[in-house]
């Protein structure tokens, strides 16, 4: 069990790795007593199932495609089986490979992760066709949730909020104000023909409902010669808040409380916590209520996640229900002190529940960040892909989990999700939790991958998110231009130029450190520029302390002198190390060093966000004025790759003339397909990539004239 | 303060009774200013706005602050003819800057050609201030640095010119392996005068800024017709990446000079010094848990041999050399527990890692370089064997080839060697195997030490025979894996990858107080 207070670190993550339970090993605890092998898929899932399998003392068997053959999950279970070639269609989602794998394993239990077969319906009937235990709901269940229509009449059946609306011919605007007023404003009117958002009318009252019937009804009958109509109601400021159900296979269920999912891309989660700052009492109960009947209603067993959308006055509908163990339920165990693994393996064994309604706690406050190998700067996120070349998770601070699959030396591959981890943080409240992620992903090392970090920081400390003003248009709403990184104040500025001024100093120093040679006298005086972006700043630092050391540490404490502002710089650092811990102004900071050239060139990560400086001597600064300024590439007659992937499609072929905007070929990764369109009209003057070959980020896929 | 105070009072009153002793002062002063703005503000600013610094801006930037000696201010040309001995064509200093200064605080020798002057062209008094800090850098036992920018010979000066650059060469020479000798080219350098960098240890160059041919675009038309810029011809980007003959290029002077004082950190001062140790903050017992899965399983599948050097090394800070020639060997400068090391790597990424004549040239002149200075030689193997083809033999690899192997046999520093995964047939004997004196030889599980691959070997052994892919099994299991080496001795242990850093920093302190000499002889006969 989870102890609410020390979130301690044993999630896992990543990839489908499926995990098979084997054979109990001790008979004391209920579970083992019954001899169970489970299976799982998802690396980080299948890493929490075996760290979860071993307390209850039950044997693990992972699967596992050829290239993730020394992958962590792999390593802690205590057998492995390569079910096929890295596409996930050989291996993950191959069934008759994994059902070899059950056989010749003798597995008695299947966990299927998140991900892959975890909600597939065949996977779970050949299973109990050949009596091995499925660690998940029922058919029946994965099945009638599995449709969205569906599953949407069953909720409404079972008496869960639906969005309400009326799909049909309106005859009269006055009518249109009935439908209107049944469903209860704000309304959006549009015509049913009409796909997506388009013709959509927002109306608030009876005046608008009019108004949005007459144009609404006019563009049905014109545009597409189709009279109906669609009022429905329009859910203001939406926030995706969704209910942890855990229900056993005699009729009993629980509500585990609620997580809030609103911070979201691409209709994907990144950030999300428990509890949600939004819901009272009355709110979370009704909610939890309805999720309990709707679990009953299918005759759920296992745990399950029933998906709500809220409105800014509270009112809630059903949008769908998953019926795996979700990527973010570490945030419930933290918040609840419950174990979701053990308790799945133990209702699929068929134990009541554990627990009483009265006996699910809120205990503090716990924050979910999703980890992404991914470029946040363009569009929120796109994949990419490297190998870690050092990695480390802030796992030396308290109150901080990092469930993943993956460890320095790992390759993120085009072939699956691009999750690095799933980075908890739990605090007695909110404030304490946030502080916590804040510290958290300052002191994650990723090398070798772009990561999301500079994004996730931005956002958990972001004046509306710390206030919960939140919805599922969070980063559009906030980025409208898209994601630029941390955005310098003056201070923040002067903070960072004088930290990049110290490293500067610090590696400088210590180049002449040689073994045996005379040190040169000791320096109390730079006179420094330091470059950031197009500004240049002069810098001056002098030595506060009474002195500096170099070996085996460097140990510091300065006074620097930027653009008439002073700021005091202390700190020990270790060169080696890529975290660089230090005080300004009295300001505990963590920097990243990223790069050091001899040019002068340092990258820091300071504040989630990734900056590049240049130091130099006064000399070469009033010197570099000379230098010939590099005329960059002209790229808008170049085409290249902006991510790692597959090329799927190729439009054009040398000496063809393409328009600005005109589609010329689709790259693919990680399940994403992004087209690539010309950046104006020219003919094209070659192409470099050919339909299902492999690019890297930054190929050169075709060239205009 | 006080001193320079009386000498500047002295001579005040000394005019009253010596004329001669204040024009002097006057004189020297007067030379002094003179020999600080070369050519003069215009072509200064000439040389400013070509982007490039003047000599001394580029010493200056160089060496440490304040640490710059200067020889020879006063030495002016001594040709007479073409009216070269009118004093309005006299500079003092004439067109180098040369003296001695710090890096970091160690001593360095440096020339700067001094464009400002007649183009920086050569002239005998030239050559001959080079020549005075050659030799005593040679006598001090101090690294050579030369700062090139200059367009030729003086041609006014004519043969005085030509023996200059051949006094020149003698000293780059005589030099060789005594001192470290480095070329930065800063601008033009064309004719005779390329073959003195030609002969330093390192050449790098500034990119847009720097020219290195035997003979120009326009020469190059009128000869052989071939339309060819300057650039195209001998530009950075062409000897970097195509001839071979520079080891580096940079962005632009300041980058060039602040690179090189980073470069200069790595290098012994001589023959006679130990390889540099410097303060290391890397735990020199530091696992690196990436290494351990680096090794792709297929054979057949690349990795990059950078990932494990930057690995492996003091703070990933690894100084490469030749980084666009030759990418299917990775060789360069880093540093174990904070001491200077030369690494030699084949590159999996590229052709695989074979060795073809390039890859045999270049790591063989590192080797060398690196057994000269006494610094201590890490290879890592990853060689399916040497390029076939009829372009590689018809080149001449089996002489070309040869230099890697005599260099490797011939070196007599502490040499380690890491075999990561193949090492087929001679390659695997060139590359520093245990055979040719490796002190240290490990393999790491997934190493395959083998004449040649399984399939090869397979239609040799058992040719015509049916169940071919059987007979690859049994050779697979037999040879692909690095117990036919340890059983006989030819590796010293099976290491953990991510011990590797371990095992190597442990091993050069052991080995720091090796002693091994070849039989006396006046030089070896290299297979050039």
């Amino acid at each position: 069990m989870i102890n609410a207070h020390g979130c301690c670190c044993r999630f896992l993550l990543k990839m489908p790795g499926l995990v098979f339970v084997k054979e109990s090993l001790v008979s004391s605890l209920p579970v083992q007593s019954v001899a169970c092998t489970a299976f799982m898929s998802h690396f980080s899932s299948t890493q929490l199932v075996i760290k979860t399998c071993r307390k209850m003392g039950i044997q693990t068997v992972a699967v596992h495609s050829d290239v993730d053959s020394s992958a962590v999950h792999v390593k802690m279970a205590d057998e492995a089986v390569c079910v096929g070639p890295a596409p996930t269609g050989k291996s993950y989602l191959n069934m008759d490979a994994i059902m070899d794998a059950i056989r010749s394993t003798g597995a008695q239990a299947v966990h299927p992760g998140y991900g892959f077969l975890s909600e597939n319906k065949e996977f779970a009937q050949r299973l109990a066709a050949e009596g091995v235990m499925f660690v998940g709901p029922d058919t029946h269940a994965i099945q009638a949730m599995g449709d969205k229509i569906q599953s949407k009449l069953i909720a409404k059946a079972a008496g869960v909020n639906t969005i309400p609306g009326f799909d049909g011919v309106v005859k009269t605007a006055e009518e249109a104000v009935k439908i209107a007023q049944d469903i209860g404003y704000p309304v959006m009117i549009k015509a049913s023909a009409g796909g997506g958002g388009k013709g959509m009318r927002i109306a608030w009252n009876d005046e608008e409902t009019r108004e949005g019937f007459r144009f609404s009804s006019q563009e049905a009958a014109s545009s597409f010669g189709d009279d109906r109509l669609l009022i429905e109601k329009f859910i203001d400021n939406p926030r995706h808040i969704e209910i942890q159900v855990l229900a056993d296979k005699h009729g009993s269920a629980l509500w585990l409380n609620e997580r809030e999912c609103s911070i979201q891309r691409r209709n994907q989660k990144v950030v999300e916590e428990a509890p949600s700052t939004f819901l009272d009492p009355a709110t979370r109960r009704a909610m939890g209520e309805q999720a309990v009947q709707l679990a009953k209603a299918v005759q759920y067993s296992s745990a399950g996640t029933v998906e709500f959308l809220v409105d800014s006055q509270k009112n809630f509908y059903f949008l769908e229900m998953n019926t795996r163990l979700q990527v973010e339920h570490p945030i419930t165990e933290c918040i609840t002190g419950l174990d979701l693994v053990q308790q799945m393996i133990r209702i699929a064994k068929g134990y009541p529940l554990q627990h009483k309604q009265e006996d699910i706690p809120i205990n503090g406050w716990a924050i979910e960040s999703r980890v992404y190998a991914e470029d946040p700067y363009k569009s929120f996120g796109l994949p990419s892909i490297g190998r870690l070349s050092q990695y480390q998770e802030p796992l030396n601070l308290s109150n901080v989990r990092v469930d993943s699959g993956i460890q320095e030396g790992s390759d993120i591959s085009i072939y699956y999700d691009p999750m690095i981890s799933k980075l908890v943080t739990y605090g007695a409240t909110r404030a304490e939790a946030l502080a916590k992620m804040e510290d958290a992903l300052d002191n994650y090392v990723i090398r070798g991958v772009t990561h999301n970090i500079p994004l996730l920081r931005e956002i958990i400390t972001h004046p509306r998110f710390i206030s919960g003003d939140i919805t599922t248009n969070f980063l559009p709403e906030v980025y409208p231009s898209g994601f630029h990184g941390h955005q310098l104040a003056t201070d923040s500025r002067r903070e960072l130029l004088a930290s990049a001024a110290a490293l500067y100093i610090a590696a400088q120093l210590r180049s002449q450190r040689f073994l045996l040679s005379t040190i040169p006298q000791e320096r109390g005086k730079w006179e420094l520029c330091v470059e950031l972006g197009k500004d240049r700043h002069n810098v001056e630092v002098t030595r506060s302390g009474n002195t500096y050391t170099v070996s085996l540490s460097f140990s510091f404490s300065l006074s620097v002198e930027v653009d008439a502002g002073r700021v005091e710089v202390s700190g020990e650092w270790n060169l080696a190390s890529p975290l660089l811990p230090l005080t300004i102004n009295g300001t505990h900071r963590m920097l990243q060093c990223l790069s050091r050239e001899a040019s002068g060139e340092i990258t820091v990560q300071y504040l989630g966000t990734s900056f590049k400086v240049r130091v130099l001597s006064k000399l070469a600064a009033e010197l570099d004025s000379y230098m010939p300024e590099k005329i960059p590439e002209d790229t808008s007659s170049i085409l290249r790759s902006p991510m790692p992937g597959t090329v799927v499609a190729v439009a054009v072929k040398a000496g063809d003339t393409v328009a600005e905007g005109q589609e010329i070929c689709v790259i693919e990764a990680m399940k994403m397909q992004n087209s690539m369109t010309a950046a104006k009209t020219a003919k094209v003057k070659s192409v470099h990539c050919k339909p299902g070959e492999t690019v890297g980020e930054g190929d050169l896929l075709v060239e205009l004239e | 303060m006080a001193i320079s105070v009386l000498a500047y009072v002295l001579p005040l009153d000394c005019r009253w009774y010596s004329v001669s002793h204040l024009s002097v002062q006057e004189r020297i002063d007067k030379k002094r200013k003179a020999a600080l703005v070369g050519g003069g503000q215009k072509r200064i600013d000439a040389q400013h706005k070509r982007g490039k610094l003047t000599a001394r801006e580029r010493v200056e930037l160089l060496l440490d602050p304040n640490s710059f000696v200067e020889y020879d201010m006063f030495v002016e040309h001594r040709c007479s003819d073409f009216g070269m001995e009118q004093d309005r064509n006299k500079f003092p200093g004439d067109s180098v800057v040369t003296g001695q200064g710090r890096i970091n605080g160690r001593l360095v020798y440096v020339f700067s050609q001094d464009f400002t002057v007649f183009g920086g062209s050569l002239s005998g008094a030239h050559a001959q201030k080079i020549c005075k800090i050659m030799d005593q850098a040679v006598m001090v036992g101090a690294p050579v640095i030369g700062l090139n920018d200059s367009g030729g010979a003086r041609i006014q000066e004519g043969v005085e010119s030509l023996a200059g650059y051949a006094d020149i060469f003698l000293r780059n020479v005589t030099a060789s392996g005594v001192v470290p000798q480095i070329s930065l080219i800063m601008g033009p350098c064309a004719g005779g005068a390329v073959y003195s960098p030609a002969l330093t240890d390192f050449t790098f160059m500034v990119k847009d800024t720097s020219y290195l041919f035997i003979t120009g675009p326009d020469v190059v038309k009128s000869v052989t017709n071939e339309d060819v810029t300057q650039e195209e011809l001998g530009g950075a980007k062409t000897h970097t990446a195509v001839s071979g003959v520079a080891h580096r290029a940079f962005e632009n002077d300041i980058d060039a000079l602040l690179n090189l004082r980073d470069f200069f950190n790595f290098l012994p001062l001589s023959n006679k010094d130990a390889s540099p140790v410097i303060e290391c903050h890397d735990p020199s017992d530091r696992l690196v848990p990436g290494l351990d899965t680096i090794v792709p399983m297929e054979s057949t599948k690349a990795y990059d041999m950078l990932d494990i050097i930057h690995g492996i090394v003091d703070e990933r800070d690894f100084f490469e050399i030749m980084p666009n020639y030759a990418k299917n060997i990775v060789v360069g400068f880093a540093r174990m527990n904070g001491r200077t090391v030369g690494i030699v790597g084949n590159q999996p990424k590229v052709a695989s890692g074979c060795l073809d004549i390039n890859s045999s040239v270049k790591g063989a002149r590192f080797v060398r370089f690196c057994d000269a200075f006494n610094i201590p030689i890490i290879t890592f193997v990853d060689v399916p064997g040497f390029l076939p083809g009829t372009a590689q033999e018809y080149g001449g690899i089996i002489r070309h080839g040869a230099k890697l192997l005599f260099a490797f046999a011939e070196a007599t520093v502490p040499k380690i060697t890491i075999i990561t995964r193949k090492a087929y047939g001679g390659a695997y004997d060139v590359m520093s195997s245990k055979h040719l004196r490796g002190d240290m030889n490990y393999a790491w599980p997934t190493a395959e030490v083998a004449v040649m691959g399984a399939k090869g070997a397979v239609q040799i052994i058992f040719r015509g025979k049916e169940n071919q892919a059987e007979a690859e099994a049994e050779y697979v299991e037999k040879f692909a894996n690095p117990f036919p080496a340890a059983v006989r001795g030819f590796v010293d242990d099976i290491i953990e990858p991510s011990t590797t850093r371990k095992r190597i920093c442990r091993d050069l302190e052991v080995l720091a107080s090796k002693k091994q000499v070849n039989p006396w002889k006046k030089h070896a006969n290299i297979p050039l």
